[in-house]
């Protein structure tokens, strides 16, 4: 049973192996956040200064929008699906993934999906210009042609994340070693487990609102068209059904990457599991009630209004025990600060000033002056970059030594975390005072008062990007000629993946592992 | 001080810092807006009361929190030889921290749904303003007043692209601004002709979405005379960041005799219809009704943008017959960014447009169309 990987390149086109997929989608997700990366560049590098410089308004939309969507389907979510695939089966002592044919046709028709996308960069008519909301008729009637490839790209992606949380889940209920229950298993694949849920009921969802633009172009349907009795608002009610769980598949699996790191670091169990696993779970179900929040502004009945108001804040709750028991779990602990936890506790401490400007969005009142403006940008970069990002990040140094047997340099670490902190908080902590100082959202030009800020901004913006840059060179230097790590790696971490040698053999725990 | 044509760079911001001189320090930080205007209704000055209080309750807790934190970064080192507790649960912990949050929210709740269930309240208003958002300018009905008109962004476009210095109002400046009353109950109902977009002005405290098809509605009363700017805030396409809302509130006595003055200029232009043009005179209108009107989509130089906006320049309707032009001109192009355009201009800049886009760009069509045709058209002749 027990053999090595095939050679050349087939190994990577046929192979059925977790780690080989896991490994796949990781690089695929870093190239796409370089990509996206690159058009973030173009937009700040335009909002540098007042007025117009380098691109064309037309452009510039179209690269908020690529902007968007390439970080959020490209880079986050594949590279959540990749951290699963290499460490789902290790964690809970399972061979292999549950479904490893389909395993490899998610990951492989993702490039396809993105060729696609990017090509519309060069078609007639540009790329999508709409947002990476893309509300109705903006994305309908008014948009390029080159909305159907758009439409077409998601439905892949769609496709793809369907047969990864699937994979996901039967893994998870089917696969554990013996002993391993569900209140045993490690954090990262309770999380992992919820996530897989919230992406089958949601993604659907979207594939549903994409077709029903595909009809309203081509097929002569009406959904979002007014004056053929649709309403452009039911787009946003469809979209946001979809989008507000979508946001918590971003950053459910950080809350279990922190979770694992934070307790290795500290010497000290994970405080309060138990309510760990509650709280993700409540947030899960409240993630499927408070979609409105993001339309406060669309003129809903009171009742309506105040009903997602009141949700939203309940949030607030789940989402604080987690910061409280992250908090526990560091105290009287005995604490020190390699780079997977320098990037968790910053993590947790930018991630609940996240939360913050969340919680003052939920407030329908004060959100009809932040609607729309830097002030969210600001809030939601602050939960997906340190969120996601970082997390993600400090996931990659945390068990990269035992992916590669190889242990990455503690100093270029630092100096990359130190970097990429920096960066993040000069960029994106301005925009709270741009945005509730005036400045609307997916602009390509404004007012002097405006001036100081943005600069400031896109100077952090290519201090950031610039970090990123770094971070490749340390992940490939690391596994070119990084010194040999010991199979432990850390000095007490817990969970099964440490039991394995590093590097981690082509297949593990064929035979199951006892767990106590 | 508003009058730079660049940002001024942020590291100035540190000499005058290290200067000291407690004035110029008072104005940087009065040049560095960084908060939410109070505004100048009570609806706008109620949500900045709530917006700080979040922000303090905010503060607060997150001064709890990142303290005990960073207590445990600096006392539980293990480079202080620190031994590691054991203990990893606490319900009665748990419990607190649910509970109290719980009630933090609750005291937050309660005066956020005051304010909404006042801003909700459209009733008993003193007068009606129908507002519909195109792309990319806002057009504004006096519904009782028999009085409308666009108001479009009046930053010349040197000054966007560089050549000329920003003014002090630049990007937040139109050619006809919102003039209303002040102390009255006024009531804004909000649509769009096209996509989405939103009417946003930050001193009032509204802002709402301009939905095609549908009309929602806003209220504010404003308590001081001024010039309030504020910025579509939906993205609407490509001039979204270019179609800003100005409203002028005046005293009662101010606002009716403009309105006096605007009526009469609308009788004025309907006057005009029945006049007969020259060539010339029409060409000159029509240059500066299609650089304020159709440029954004078919570019200055009436070359379009290829695969959206088509070009006008040599092909297609421009230099085909007359009649079809004024149609495509009056009535749009259904199912298209090409709006019908014969409800948004007077007979008088449509016969202009369309005489100077059949002989500008080297067309030389020859032709030209007077605004009683127009009419004609309108009318279904
Ligand atoms: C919002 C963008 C936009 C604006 C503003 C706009 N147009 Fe158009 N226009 C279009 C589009 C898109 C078409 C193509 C419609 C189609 O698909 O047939 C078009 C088509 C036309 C055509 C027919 C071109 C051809 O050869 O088929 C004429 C003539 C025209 N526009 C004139 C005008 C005039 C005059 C104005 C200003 C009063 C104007 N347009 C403003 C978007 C715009
Ligand atoms: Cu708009």
């Amino acid at each position: 049973m027990a053999h090595g990987p095939a050679k050349g390149i087939a190994r990577w086109l046929y192979t059925t192996n977790h780690k080989d997929i896991g490994s796949m989608y990781l690089w695929f997700s870093f190239a796409m956040f370089l990509l996206g990366g690159v058009f973030a560049l173009v937009i700040r590098a335009e909002l540098f200064q007042p007025g117009l410089q380098i691109v064309d308004p037309n452009f510039f939309n179209q690269m908020t929008t690529m902007h968007g969507l390439v970080m959020v389907f490209g880079a986050v979510m594949p590279a959540f699906v990749g951290l699963a695939n290499w460490m789902v089966p290790m964690m809970i002592g399972a061979p292999d993934m549950a479904l490893p044919r389909m395993n490899n046709w998610s990951f492989w028709i993702l490039p396809f999906a993105f060729a696609m996308l990017t090509s519309t960069l060069f078609m007639e008519g540009g790329a999508p210009n709409f947002g990476w909301t893309f509300y109705a008729p903006l994305s309908t009637t008014y948009a390029p042609p080159s909305v159907t490839f758009f439409i077409f790209a998601i439905h892949i992606m769609g496709a793809s994340s369907i047969m990864g949380a699937i994979n996901i889940i039967a893994t998870i209920l089917n696969m554990r070693a013996p002993g391993m229950t569900l209140m045993k298993m490690p954090l990262f694949v309770w999380t992992w487990l919820i996530t897989a849920y919230l992406l089958i009921a949601v993604m659907p969802v979207l594939a549903g609102v994409v077709t029903m633009m595909l009809m309203d172009i081509h097929f002569g349907t009406s959904f979002f068209n007014a004056a053929g009795g649709g309403d452009p608002v039911l787009f946003q009610h469809i979209f946001w059904f979809f989008g507000h769980p979508e946001v918590y598949i971003m950053i459910l699996p950080a809350f279990g990457i922190v979770s694992a790191i934070i307790p290795t670091f500290s010497r000290k169990p994970l405080f309060g599991y138990a309510s760990m696993v509650y709280a993700t779970a409540s947030i899960a179900f409240l993630s499927f009630i408070v979609w409105a929040h993001h339309m406060f502004t669309v003129g809903m009945p009171l009742a309506g209004e105040l009903f997602f108001m009141y949700a939203t804040m309940l949030i607030a709750v789940p989402t604080g025990v987690k910061v409280f028991n992250w908090t526990a779990t560091m105290f009287k602990g005995s604490l020190t600060f390699e780079t997977p936890m320098l990037f968790s506790i910053a993590f947790v401490i930018l991630f609940t000033i996240g939360g913050f400007s969340g919680l003052m969005l939920a407030i329908a009142p004060a959100d009809f002056q932040y609607h729309d403006t830097y002030f969210v940008v600001a809030h939601f970069h602050y939960v997906l970059v340190p969120g996601a990002i970082f997390s993600i990040t400090a996931a990659v140094y945390y068990w990269l030594p035992k992916w590669s047997g190889r242990m990455y340099s503690e100093v270029m670490g630092k100096t990359h975390f130190w970097l990429a902190f920096i960066g993040l908080n000069v960029t994106f902590f301005p925009m709270h005072f741009s945005g509730l100082a005036g400045m609307p959202r997916r602009i390509p030009d404004y007012h002097m008062m405006f001036a100081d800020w943005n600069m400031i901004s896109s100077i952090g913006a290519f201090l950031f990007g610039g970090a990123q840059v770094l971070f490749l060179y340390i992940v490939i230097s690391t596994i070119v000629s990084g010194r040999k790590a010991t199979d432990k790696v850390w000095e007490n971490p817990e969970g099964l993946e440490w039991t394995v040698p590093s590097p981690a053999p082509y297949h593990t725990f064929s035979t199951p592992p006892e767990v106590k | 001080m508003l009058n730079r044509a660049h940002g001024r760079s942020p590291w100035l911001l540190a000499p005058a810092l290290l200067v000291g001189s407690y004035q110029s320090l008072a104005e940087e930080v009065e040049r560095w807006k960084y908060n939410m205007p109070e505004g100048v209704t009570p609806v706008s000055q109620n949500i900045h009361g709530l917006h700080m209080e979040m922000f303090w309750w905010c503060v607060g807790i997150g001064v709890v929190v990142f303290s005990i934190m960073l207590f445990s970064m600096i006392f539980h080192r293990k480079s202080r030889g620190v031994k590691p507790a054991h203990f990893h649960e606490s319900t009665t912990l748990e419990i607190i921290w649910t509970v109290i949050p719980v009630v933090i929210l609750i005291l937050m709740a309660i005066p956020a749904t005051k304010s909404l269930i006042n801003l909700y309240d459209t009733s008993e208003a003193d007068m009606d303003v129908l507002i519909t958002g195109y792309q990319w300018r806002w057009k504004y009905d006096y519904v009782d007043e028999d009085l409308s008109f666009f108001s479009s962004l009046s930053t010349p476009r040197e000054q966007i692209e560089g050549l000329a210095p920003k003014g002090p109002h630049y990007l937040l400046e139109v050619d006809e601004p919102l003039v209303v009353p002040i102390n009255k109950k006024i009531r804004f109902l909000i649509t769009a002709n096209d996509v989405i977009h939103a009417w946003w002005v930050p001193a009032l405290g509204v802002k709402k979405d301009a939905i095609p098809g549908f009309i929602k509605e806003s209220w504010t009363i404003i308590n001081e005379p001024g010039v309030y700017r504020g910025q579509c805030a939906e993205l609407c396409g490509r001039d979204h960041g270019f179609m800003p809302i100005v409203v002028d509130a005046r005293t009662e006595e101010d606002y009716r005799a403009w309105l006096q003055e605007k009526q009469a200029a609308a009788a004025a232009i309907r006057e005009l219809t029945s006049k007969t043009f020259t060539f010339d005179e029409l060409y000159a209108r029509g240059e500066e009704v299609y650089n304020r009107s159709c440029a954004a989509c078919h570019q200055v130089n009436g070359e379009g943008i290829p695969g959206t906006f088509p070009s006008l320049k040599g092909v297609g309707v421009a230099v085909g017959p007359i009649d079809h032009h004024i149609d495509v001109v009056v009535n749009g192009v259904k199912g298209t960014a090409m709006q019908a355009f014969g409800p948004q201009l007077s007979e008088v800049d449509i016969a202009a447009v369309v005489t100077y886009e059949r002989n500008a760009w080297g067309n030389n069509m020859g032709d030209m169309t007077q605004p009683i045709d127009i009419y004609n058209h309108k009318q279904g002749n």
